[in-house]
């Protein structure tokens, strides 16, 4: 596929416009992701390989609170398939309109994270448009957006280290806050947020921090499916 | 607790990297072809608001409730959090506007002089 002068493009311009608030927003959001995981004492090397080959919000964010932690191998991939769950459902929706998209498949999938589903869902791809290269030039964009506020935040983390970074790691806390009330707006029922909060509280007693994630996981799903007669499917 | 040495956090990454990439990949291998099943409607709904739920209180996991100032900074930035985002539902204003809030509140230490 060759692309003669990308930026006069009608294609990428149309799939840039389409970007511009996760531009905002992944800026904003890789800039924190970049500062937290220089906070904890990494090259900002590291933000950029883990903001290619990750490409994940939630999932980079509690992945610098584990190597902090210096969490097992176990723990990492059960975590992230649990905090990324929601994505093995996001392909059902997409299944027809990937179709037709090779060779660049793959790369649309890899890089389906929560903001580029959305568009990708929601935008019509303008007349006189190849969907293929509308879908791809908004994955990219994307892509690189993540990797550019990454980068920004890791560069600044290390060349103004007397900037104090105590209480940063609670933007953490409010991105996970955010996604529970956009979670409590949609499910039906609110029994699943109860059986994890009073789950998860108790863990931390009787259990310790140091196992907590897996131990509530794994107890509020085996409690959740006992009472799966109670909650509308 | 010392945190993980690069080495380790390589293979970290490439762990995250393979496993994130199989969520994203696991319907169009599975379900290119056919329907499915009903318990994936179960996950879809159920499984992301508990792990939201337990993920905002393992973050809380090193607050220390016993001592002054007994949590407030965490409470009050949270409430923060949770007003302006039903408020605006602007993520960007919710997590930046608390962060910024809490940042104040431990840096300046302002809460425990109430106590």
């Amino acid at each position: 596929m060759t692309v003669p002068n990308i930026f006069s493009n009608k294609c990428f311009k149309e799939a840039f416009r389409c970007t511009i608030p996760v531009l905002l927003g992944y800026l904003a959001i890789g800039i924190a992701f970049g500062l937290l995981l220089t906070d904890a004492g990494y090259h900002w090397l590291l933000a950029l390989f883990m903001s290619i080959t990750i490409y994940a919000g939630a999932g980079q964010y509690i992945a610098v609170s584990m190597f902090a932690q210096n969490a097992g191998f176990t723990e990492i991939a059960l975590v992230t398939l649990l905090v990324n769950a929601r994505h093995m459902v996001y392909g059902l929706s997409l299944l027809d309109k990937f179709r037709n998209t090779k060779p660049i498949t793959p790369y649309l999938i890899f890089a389906l994270t929560d903001e580029t589903y959305s568009l990708l869902t929601t935008v019509t791809v303008p007349d006189g448009v190849k969907k293929r290269e509308f879908y791809f030039y908004i994955s990219l964009l994307d892509h690189f957006y993540w990797i550019a506020g990454g980068v920004l935040g890791a560069w600044f983390g290390s060349f103004f280290t007397s900037f104090d970074c105590t209480g940063l790691s609670f933007a953490l806390t409010a991105l996970f806050m955010v996604l529970l009330i956009e979670q409590w707006k949609q499910c039906r029922s609110k029994l699943p947020f109860a059986i994890a909060a009073i789950v998860s509280i108790l863990v931390l007693i009787f259990i310790g921090k140091e196992n907590m994630l897996i131990f509530s996981i794994l107890i509020s799903i085996i409690i959740l499916i006992l009472l799966r007669k109670r909650l509308p499917s | 607790m010392t945190p993980m040495p690069l080495s380790r956090v390589f293979i970290a990454i490439l762990i995250i990297a393979v496993v994130t990439f199989f969520t994203r990949v696991f319907p169009f291998i599975f379900f290119s072809r056919r329907n499915p099943p009903k318990i994936l409607d179960f996950v879809q709904q159920y499984i992301p608001p508990m792990v939201m739920v337990i993920l905002v209180i393992y973050s809380l996991k090193d607050t220390s409730w016993a001592s002054a100032p007994f949590g407030l900074p965490e409470i009050i930035s949270l409430l923060f959090v949770t007003i302006i985002h039903l408020w605006k539902n602007n993520p960007l204003i919710s997590i930046f506007g608390g962060t910024i809030l809490y940042m104040i509140f431990v840096q300046t230490g302002i809460l425990k002089t109430l106590f």
